[in-house]
C-alpha cells in the first residue's frame, strides 16, 4: 500500500522500528481485528489497535456505558454515560484515528452468530468477563481455526494467553470446562484495580499487533501471569495440547459452539 | 526433597502427592485450578496418586473471568 504523508508522520515511530517498518505497518493498516467485549479490557485494545492503525476494527457488546465502568474502561467518558459501549468505543476510536473503519456489533455474543462475527477477522480478542463467553470464543476460534488472545482479571492480579491453530494448547485444554456459576469469583463481586485490566488489555493489543506482523514470539504455549501487589510476573510454559481436547483433541467431540449458560437453563425447565 | 513450585523452589517430604501439595500451599478452590507437573496436565481424579519426585517443576493454574463489565 502507498502511505500519504500524514500517515508516514502517523506511524513513523512504528514504521522506524527494525521489526515492523513499512511492510510491517501496512500489514497493520490491512489488518482485521475483532474485539468481543467493549469492557476493561476491550477498552485499551481498541485505542491502542485504533492508535496503531489496524485497518478494520470490530466491537461487538450489547452494554451500555454504566457509571461503575468509567473507573477502568478507559475508552468511555462521563458524557457516554447511557450510550451503547460500542457506539462510544467507536467515536472515541474514529477520533484517535479516521483511517481506522469500525464495525459495531450491538449484541452479546452466542452459539447463533459467533462463528459469522468472527469469519471475518484475522485475530480475535477476547475481553470478555465470563466463562460461558470464554469458553464459546475458545471454542468457536479452534472450529473456525482463528487465532485469539484469551485475557482474564480480578482483584490485583491478571493472566493472558494467545491461541493459534496448530501451535500450542487452547484455552480448553488448560481449563476444560466453565466452573459452576458463582463458584469463581467475578471482579462485580471481587473488585478489579482499573490499571490492572490497562496493563492486561495492552498486552492483548501487543499479541494482535505482533500476529499481524510477525515480529517476536507470540504467548502461544504460554500463560503470562501478573501480580501487581506482588510486581510478580510469571510466565507458565503449558503443556502441549490435550490429545483427548473435547474442541482441539484428536477426536473432538464439541464441533459446533455451545452456551453453557443455556445449558444450564435448560436443566432447570 | 526440593521442587520448583512456579518460580519458587520448595522443600517437602518424600511420598508427598499432588492432592497433598495442594492442601499444603492452601491452593484456595483447588477443585478449579489446573496442575501441571513437567509440563504435563494432570487429571483431577489422578491428584491421589501422583506422587511427586524430587526436581519437580509443579504450575497452579487458576480460573481468572473478568474482561470485565
Amino acid at each position: 500500500m502507498n502511505f500519504t504523508n500524514d500517515q508516514l508522520a502517523r506511524y513513523s515511530r512504528h514504521i522506524i522500528l527494525t521489526e515492523i517498518g513499512v511492510k510491517g505497518q501496512a500489514r497493520i493498516n490491512e489488518g482485521r481485528v475483532l474485539i468481543i467485549g467493549a469492557g476493561g479490557l476491550g477498552a485499551p485494545v481498541a485505542l491502542y489497535l485504533a492508535a496503531a492503525g489496524v485497518g478494520t476494527i470490530g466491537m461487538a457488546d450489547a452494554d451500555e456505558v454504566d457509571l461503575s465502568n468509567l473507573q477502568r474502561q478507559v475508552i468511555h467518558t462521563t458524557a457516554d454515560l447511557g450510550k451503547a459501549k460500542v457506539e462510544s468505543a467507536a467515536e472515541t476510536m474514529k477520533a484517535i484515528n479516521p483511517d481506522v473503519t469500525v464495525k459495531t456489533y450491538r449484541s452479546f455474543i452466542y452459539s447463533g452468530n459467533i462463528l459469522d462475527i468472527i469469519k471475518d477477522y484475522d485475530f480475535i480478542i477476547d475481553g470478555t468477563d465470563n466463562f460461558p463467553a470464554k469458553f464459546l470464543i475458545n471454542d468457536a476460534c479452534v472450529i473456525a481455526r482463528k487465532p485469539f488472545s484469551h485475557a482474564g482479571i480480578l482483584r490485583f492480579n491478571g493472566q493472558l494467553m494467545t491461541y493459534v491453530p496448530g501451535a500450542g494448547p487452547c484455552y480448553r485444554c488448560v481449563f476444560r470446562e466453565p466452573p459452576p456459576k458463582d463458584a469463581v469469583p467475578t471482579c462485580r463481586q471481587a473488585g478489579v484495580i482499573g490499571a490492572v485490566a490497562g496493563v492486561i488489555g495492552s498486552l492483548q493489543a501487543m499479541e494482535a499487533v505482533k500476529f499481524l506482523t510477525g515480529a517476536g514470539d507470540l504467548l502461544t504455549g504460554s500463560l503470562l501471569t501478573y501480580d501487581a501487589l506482588k510486581n510478580d510476573w510469571h510466565k507458565v510454559r503449558l503443556p502441549p495440547r490435550r490429545a483427548d481436547c473435547a474442541v482441539c483433541g484428536a477426536k473432538p467431540t464439541i464441533l459446533e459452539p455451545v452456551d453453557y449458560e443455556q445449558a444450564v437453563c435448560d436443566l432447570k425447565h | 526433597m526440593h521442587i520448583t513450585i512456579a518460580d519458587r523452589k520448595s522443600e517437602i517430604a518424600d511420598g508427598t502427592t499432588v492432592a497433598q501439595l495442594l492442601e499444603i500451599e492452601k491452593v484456595e478452590m483447588p477443585l478449579y485450578v489446573t496442575v501441571s507437573v513437567n509440563d504435563e496436565f494432570i487429571a483431577t481424579d489422578a491428584r491421589e496418586t501422583t506422587v511427586l519426585k524430587d526436581g519437580d517443576h509443579v504450575e497452579f493454574l487458576y480460573f481468572m473471568g473478568g474482561g470485565c463489565r
